[in-house]
């Protein structure tokens, strides 16, 4: 087990590494890369000599390269295009943690309610309750999480208030607790979806296994046969779902951070998409791929423990 | 690859009872198949008495998604949608960039703009249904794209195995990987916005998925006994490919489409509201849900954001819907 997770670790290095060469190579061929996107409209010539160097764009692609992957390893992304003075590294230092609590959030309302709907479902199988949650589940599904984003702020900071239900619901700031619940609802409703579908397919699966029947010949209460017996069996496959939501939550952020005017990091990132601020595209799509890495390695591992078939 | 090739032999068998006897699409009818099974009704009746009108694939598909309620509420979400972006110019009163009046900007909605006015005063409802126009060009150019590529690729790759598959497979894993999102993002970053090259992004980002789906099909079918059949009555790799396994692959392919388009749609709004989509002035519903979040603008003239994200969630459910039924209405296996 320890020799897998080692030589699952170890892989990270080259894919990393591929990932930097792509993104520094698609970065040098878009056109406007630069401190010339920086935004200021009259550049003297000589300003943008003196930047260039500054940054090491003058010198040849193999330099600028090599250079950048040293300064990487020793835990410096070099200085931003567009909020200039500001280091990368402060900027993720920053905003990073408010993404990740986001992520978290999001993550546990997603598996707490995704999976309390799907056993709902599959306990009341075709009943009013599981055409209830399935419907629920569809129209999460369907909407992308920036299209539940705006219907949530429509409804709860917007038409609700004028109808006399004001519930203080806030746009743009994480002020106080109530600040977090929309962006975490709107967050969470793919996966929580996804999550609920997949629960109540395993459920509804494992319900009709020969091992539950006996349970039940053998007098045993129903909830007893639910927690103890098909909810525990129902589970594994879910672990596999880990991956997928994460990917779900990282890039939802984006558009949820956008939305709800978040200073995360994924706000950062498709403003520095825009802005073509190479060093922060680069940071932030190294972490990005580092946690979509590790996080498939965790969701292996998990996987091996939890399901005593699978072995390393 | 082992483990791909298991799959592919579970599947070929509990695929090809159903699907062998539909050699080809459409014109076959399923019910003398099931009546041959069936065994009390002697084969010569079927051959030469009175045969009920038979009823194709089409007929019977048609048949399980009209009782299914959220399909048909779906399925006419997305016929009033293809109707508004063709006729769009018909149907609105004023063309997309055209100012009705620029002392009303952000004017509520009204008798005479039933969606109010924009931040530049342009008519709202004008300017959704060109974005529709725009929606549907993305889903549907995006999707061809998609299938022009993604289709033989996958084929290739299921049909002949080896090298091409293997390639195939490594680079859909290493694609995976990344959000198609942020590819499409950096597609755009490089080529610069516009109509043209969100197809092109899209369509060439989101190829993958119908090739795995093609590969997977082909990998199954071409163990399926009509299949043998026909290569040893003398039928080529190409006549195999063409008149038995595509039209057996065609109905997951459909139902993959369904569900492509609404992706391609999100993307471009999702895109454009971010700013690197559709240059304006072009209506495009995502950027119009763009400028309806700017500052002030959300409390203050809230129509401006609720008509265009309204129109995407209305198409992204109706396309969903649809697409759940036609998956289920599709499988041969389902029973009335």
């Amino acid at each position: 087990m320890l020799a897998y997770i080692i030589n699952r670790i170890f892989w990270f290095i080259p894919t990393l590494l591929v990932i930097t060469i792509l993104t520094f190579l698609i970065l040098q061929a878009t056109p406007g890369t630069g401190v010339l996107s920086t935004g200021a409209q009259v550049v003297n010539q000589s300003v943008v000599e003196r930047l260039e160097q500054e940054y090491g764009l003058d010198q040849p692609l193999y330099k600028q390269f090599g250079q950048y992957v040293w300064n990487v390893a020793h835990g410096d992304f070099g200085t931003s295009f567009i909020y200039r003075p500001q280091s990368v590294n402060d900027i993720i230092a920053r905003s990073f943690p408010i993404s990740l609590k986001l992520g978290i959030y999001a993550t546990v309302l997603a598996v707490v309610v995704g999976i309390g709907l799907g056993v709902l479902s599959a306990v009341h199988q075709n009943g009013p309750l599981d055409y209830f949650s399935v419907f629920l589940a569809v129209i999460f599904y369907s909407l992308p999480n920036f299209v539940m984003g705006f219907i949530l702020i429509l409804t709860f900071v917007v038409y609700l208030p004028r109808i006399g239900i004001d519930m203080n619901f806030n746009v743009g700031g994480l002020e106080n607790w109530k600040d977090w619940i929309l962006p975490t609802i709107a967050l969470a409703a793919t996966p929580l979806a996804t999550i609920a579908r997949f629960t109540r397919a395993s459920m509804i699966e494992v319900l009709q296994s020969d091992y539950v029947r006996v349970a039940r010949a053998k007098g045993l209460r129903e909830s007893r046969v639910i927690t103890r017996h098909v909810l525990k069996n129902a589970l594994v496959p879910i672990v596999t779902l880990i991956g997928p939501i994460f990917a779900a939550v990282a890039t939802g952020s984006f558009f949820v951070e956008a939305v709800f005017n978040i200073p995360g990091m994924g706000r950062y990132y498709v403003e520095s998409f825009v802005a073509k601020d190479q060093p922060m595209i680069l940071a932030v799509t190294l972490i990005y791929a580092v946690m979509l890495a590790a996080m498939n390695v965790v969701v292996d591992v998990v996987y091996g423990f939890i399901d005593p078939r699978i072995r390393y | 690859m082992k483990g791909d090739a298991d799959v592919g032999q579970e599947r070929t068998q509990e695929v090809s009872p159903g699907l062998a006897a539909t050699p080809a699409m459409g014109n076959v009818t399923i019910d003398s198949r099931e009546k041959a099974s069936a065994g009390p009704t002697p084969l010569s009746r079927l051959a030469d008495g009175p045969v009920p009108r038979p009823r194709s694939l089409w007929t019977d598909a048609w048949r399980r998604l009209s009782k299914n309620r959220l399909a048909v509420a779906g399925l006419v979400v997305v016929v009033v949608f293809i109707v508004a972006a063709t006729l769009a110019p018909l149907l609105a009163p004023y063309t997309q960039s055209e100012v009705v009046d620029v002392r009303l900007a952000r004017k509520g909605p009204s008798w005479l703009w039933p969606f109010g006015l924009d931040q530049n005063g342009r008519d709202i409802w004008s300017r959704v249904l060109y974005g529709a126009r725009v929606s549907l060009l993305v889903g549907v150019v995006s999707q061809i794209i998609v299938l022009a590529i993604g289709v033989p690729i996958g084929a290739v790759a299921g049909y002949f195995s080896g090298t091409v598959d293997n390639l195939l497979m490594r680079f859909v894993d290493v694609f995976y990987a990344v959000p198609q999102l942020l590819l499409v993002m950096i597609f755009l970053n490089l080529f610069g916005p516009g109509l043209l090259n969100i197809f092109l992004g899209i369509g060439l980002v989101s190829w993958v998925t119908i090739a795995r789906l093609v590969r997977g099909q082909f990998l199954s079918l071409r163990e399926a006994e009509y299949v043998n059949a026909a290569r040893i009555s003398g039928a080529g790799s190409r006549y195999i490919m063409f008149r038995h396994l595509l039209p057996n692959s065609l109905t997951p392919i459909i139902v993959a489409v369904t569900f492509g388009i609404p992706t391609a749609i999100f993307t471009e709004a999702a895109l454009s509201f971010v700013g690197v989509g559709i240059n304006p002035p072009q209506a495009s519903w995502g950027q119009m849900v763009g400028v309806g979040t700017d500052t002030g603008l959300v409390q203050a003239s809230p129509h401006i954001l609720l008509f265009p994200v309204a129109a995407i969630a209305l198409t992204m459910l109706g396309f969903t819907f649809l697409g759940d039924g036609l998956r289920d209405a599709l499988d041969v296996r389902s029973k009335e």
